[in-house]
């Protein structure tokens, strides 16, 4: 650190040279920021802008970089020089593009500017080098559990792509639920019959194939290690086991169907002649092509009803609440069983709802054409007599309480229940809830612990701190964002596909399963080059922790939302590298601050916040700190200053990691310098959360929710500091967000904390 | 009961009616029903006709009067997800249930629908003041005669203007062919019988 020179480049271009005196900016950067050399340049993104500053780090020594000109979001390339610290002061559209263009503006226009040449040249100062992992591996070998469709298609996959599949499968035979359909629903044009499965095809070829390594009987009885380095100890069922060094895990665990034996008002358990979907499959598959007999007596079917969302959909609280998205389609391919082996044969489906997700549109007119009667209705009951089963329901079209007297076959349509093993979060979501005011949830978790009761078997076994399997999201389905990243679990290198990440039918499955195997290709890479994967991909920095500093309080072991701390022998904390995703969570939560990143740390926004220059309480200008989530409130400022979205001169932004990253010191920091006010912008929370990093605005919502003390301790109002939900397309909002709350700091007026 | 939600209606229907075929691919959106103009006149809109179809109310649906309401606007037709023919449907149902005896006596659009055929059947071309005097006392003498009064300067308006000759009303003129005509009405209504299975 010792030869540290910071040097510091001024662009003119954009029309910076027009609306700033820039000349002033150099001279800022030459006291205030003590750069040792400053150069304007008047286009520097072009050829001859970068080549200055490159000859400068050849030639002068230079070491650290403030580059005074557009957003950091903006000519990443160009800058994104990886031998030097580099800081970015947003001149452009931090600046000039959200200040109005006016005679009146340029005062407080040029202040801004001068304020955040101080922050970049003060940040630069505090950064090091990311120096990535040099001990980083990686195994090119990914293992998949569970041998279903989704587990063959991701083993296969992932084969072709040239790399080497452990395959682990509980049962003596791979294909799970697929194996046991006569046929599956159409996965290709033109959607109109049953196909026969692709289990017999998929098997063949994953035993043609020489990079994929099967264990049956098999379980994953202990994962530990990281992405890159994962050890896997598989147990068969003979007792012996094996240790397998993987890279990467698919956890396509796949689902149960919900217990029909909770259904006895639908005649489950009550007559031989209900069935559900899997019953129907295995009559089916036992028939073969001819004739499905009644299970009670062999005799003939003639009228078969199948009863959909059975024990799903259910608002009562008693059955599974969610729909389960393939149901539907099953009970067309039922219903064309029996109009395949005999056109008379009467088959009434009765819904709420058909959902043909995908081509099964097509299915579902295909099964009309054949004939099969589609009844909208709510079936209250199924009654067995004799050989025959009453099934009484309300007609929801004629709006008439009917009855179906001589069904000789009954087909609920259960849901599927996903095999996702141990809700590790259970205890804490009941905390929570009971906080709230709301009991049921702990009162669930008690009885679920209380002696004799089933607990649920964990499918990984992960020796990880926060708990043996993935965390879930809701109904027990693995946490994994629905729309941003599907794939990725709060578990780094591990990815979950098919069913046990949310309902669906098999298209879906397989598709699921390739992306699945895809991103876990890409985490096996990223592994092995020292890099953080989603979603700050390619990342180098990593958090460094003080040791000799921290008081053992778990909080960054607990608050991690990827479980990348366990603890050490002496209960410290140990991080794995690969596991991180760099978000920085562990660094807010850290309340004696020992954990920092060689970019990103305490003392880079810390200083930056300080660098400010606070004027006094008669000035009339206020300053009010913006700590915006670089994920979604930075880009939202930054798009409204693209489109001249004008908001108040008095804010300073800093964008950070993740709201998850912000420490409490620094919203002291800043209201003991002066600061009138703190805004934190960060993603949505909950369960529809926007957070990249999962947790990460929740806890910093949680965290600030305590704040209201100290502020009061302080004598200030608790309006000073306010955490805001920003989304990326919030362009119109966040200017309007700002300018409200400049006005809400100019009601309560100035902080009588300045000039201390 | 024990016929319902079975086949054999819906079979019936599509061996008797027109486009029958169709009724199984309806998909219950309701759309027919939202968007006929006459919709609050039916006792049932299409999508629940069919409905009851599927759900063997024959007698229900045969001497309902809905399907009479229709006025073949199409708009059911155009706006149909499914591209059923609906006003076809409608039609084809009315049709099977006049067949059959059971339509609703003195349904208006029924009664004009008979009358204008068998007005056209007997001489080939449409009496239209027949057809209007038919329709002015469908019910009854005294009502005819102030029907008829009430349109009188119209009809005085539509001779004067030598749109309605009050010649007519004695035998009126026909088509050339009369008995080819008669066979040919006969043939194609035995061809229909034997199609629709109608003794």
């Amino acid at each position: 650190m010792a030869d540290m020179k910071v040097a510091a480049y001024i662009c003119q271009g954009c029309g910076l040279g027009e609306r700033l005196d820039t000349a002033a900016l150099a001279s800022v950067a030459k006291k205030e920021g003590k750069a040792a050399l400053i150069k304007e340049h008047e286009f520097l993104c072009n050829a001859d802008g970068i080549k200055m500053i490159r000859d400068d780090i050849a030639n002068e020594a230079v070491t650290h970089v403030m580059i005074g000109a557009c957003s950091r979001r903006a000519k990443t390339e160009a800058f994104g020089f990886t031998d030097v610290c580099v800081s970015r002061a947003n001149l452009r559209e931090g600046v000039i593009w959200s200040q109005p263009e006016t005679e009146e503006a340029r005062e407080t226009t040029q202040e801004m500017a001068e304020d955040y040449i101080r922050m970049g040249c003060a940040e630069v100062k505090k950064m090091t080098l990311p120096e990535g992992d040099p001990a980083a591996v990686t195994e090119r070998t990914l293992l998949v559990v569970g041998g279903g469709v989704s587990g063959m298609t991701a083993a296969l996959e992932a084969s072709k792509a040239g790399y080497k599949v452990v395959l682990v499968e509980k049962s003596g035979a791979l294909g799970g639920w697929a194996a046991k359909l006569h046929k599956r629903t159409p996965g290709k044009s033109p959607y109109k019959d049953p196909q026969n499965t692709p289990v017999a095809e998929m098997a063949a070829a994953i035993e043609a194939d020489a990079n994929i390594k099967v264990y049956l009987n098999a379980s994953t009885s202990k994962t530990s290690g990281a992405p890159g380095r994962f050890e896997i100890e598989i147990s068969t069922e003979s007792g012996s086991t094996t240790i397998e060094k993987v890279g990467a895990i698919v956890q396509a665990t796949g689902f149960e169907l919900y217990d029909a034996n909770k259904l006895p008002e639908l005649g489950y358990g009550k007559s031989a002649n209900v069935v559900d979907q899997a019953g129907l499959e295995a009559l089916a598959k036992a028939a073969n092509g001819s004739p499905i007999k009644r299970p009670s007596d062999g005799g003939e079917v003639k009228t078969v009803v199948f009863v959909q969302c059975a024990g799903q959909r259910d608002d009562s609280g008693k059955h599974l609440p969610y729909c389960s998205g393939s149901c539907c389609l099953t009970s067309v391919k039922q219903a064309m069983y029996f109009k395949e082996a005999n056109p008379d044969i009467d088959t009434v489906v009765i819904y709420t709802d058909l959902r043909m997700p995908g081509n099964g549109e097509d299915f579902y007119r295909s099964g009309q054409e054949k004939g099969v009667i589609f009844t909208k209705g709510k079936v209250s009951g199924v009654e067995a007599a004799g050989n025959q089963c009453k099934v009484s329901f309300q007609d929801l079209i004629l709006n008439d309480q009917v009855a179906i007297d001589n069904a000789d076959l009954v087909v609920l349509a259960t849901g599927q229940v996903p095999n996702s093993g141990v809700d590790i979060d259970t205890k804490l979501k009941a905390e929570i809830a009971a906080a709230a005011g709301d009991n049921s949830l702990m009162e669930a978790y008690t009885a679920s612990q209380q002696e004799g009761a089933v607990q649920p078997i964990s499918m990984l076994n992960l020796t990880y701190r926060q708990g043996p399997d993935v965390p879930q999201l809701k109904y027990g389905f693995t946490d994994s964002h629905f729309i941003c990243f599907p794939y990725e679990t709060r578990r780094t290198g591990i990815y979950s596909a098919g069913p046990v990440r949310r309902p669906m039918d098999m298209v879906q499955a397989m598709e699921d399963a390739t992306g699945a195997a895809m991103k876990a290709i890409q985490a096996i890479e990223n592994a092995g080059l020292g890099r953080a994967a989603h979603p700050r991909s390619g990342d180098l920095s990593f958090p460094k922790v003080r040791l000799e500093g921290c008081t053992q309080c778990k909080r960054c072991t607990v608050e991690c939302p990827f479980g990348a701390i366990d603890e050490d022998e002496k209960r410290f904390p140990l991080f794995n590298q690969a596991r991180c995703r760099r978000c920085g969570t562990c660094m807010g939560a850290c309340p004696v601050r020992v954990i920092s990143f060689e970019n990103y740390s305490i003392d880079t926004v810390g200083s930056q916040l300080k660098a400010v220059d606070v004027p006094d309480e008669f000035s009339e200008k206020p300053r009010i700190l913006i700590l915006a989530c670089e994920n979604d409130a930075y880009p939202a400022l930054d798009m409204a200053a693209m489109n001249r979205n004008v908001y108040s001169a008095f804010v300073r932004v800093i964008p950070v990691r993740c709201l998850g990253s912000v420490n409490t010191i620094w919203i002291n920091d800043a209201l003991s310098s002066g600061y009138d006010g703190v805004m934190m912008m960060g993603c949505k929370h909950g369960d529809d959360y926007q957070c990249h990093f999962v947790k990460g605005s929740e806890l910093a919502n949680i965290r600030m929710s305590k704040i209201g003390d100290t502020l009061k301790n302080m004598s200030l109002e608790e309006e000073r500091v306010s955490t805001f939900e920003v989304a990326i397309t919030d362009i119109e909002r966040v200017p309007q967000l700002i300018n409200d709350y400049a006005a809400l700091i100019q009601k309560i007026g100035m902080s009588p904390m300045k000039g201390f | 009961m024990s016929e319902n939600y079975r086949n054999n209606f819906l079979k019936e229907v599509e061996e008797r009616v027109e486009e029958g075929h169709w009724v199984k691919m309806c998909m219950q959106c309701g759309v027919c029903a939202g968007s006929c103009p006459l919709g609050a006149h039916w006792a049932h809109p299409p999508q629940e006709l069919f409905m009851m179809i599927r759900a063997g109310k024959r007698e229900e649906v045969l001497t309902s009067d809905s399907m009479w309401m229709c006025t073949s606007c199409y708009n059911c037709v155009v706006r149909c997800p499914r591209k059923l023919p609906i006003t076809h449907i409608m039609h084809g149902l009315a049709n099977l249930a006049y067949r059959l005896g059971l339509s609703p006596k003195n349904q208006t659009t029924q009664k004009f629908a008979s009358m204008f055929w068998n007005n056209l059947a007997q001489t080939g071309r449409v009496n239209e003041l027949k057809l209007s005097l038919g329709m002015y006392f469908k019910d009854g003498f005294g009502q005819g005669i102030k029907n008829a009064m009430a349109m009188q300067s119209v009809g005085l308006g539509m001779v004067k203007a030598k749109r309605l000759n009050p010649m007519e009303l004695f035998g009126g003129h026909g088509i050339k062919d009369k008995s080819g005509f008669h066979a040919m009405l006969k043939k194609a209504r035995e061809i229909e019988d034997r199609r629709k299975n109608f003794a």
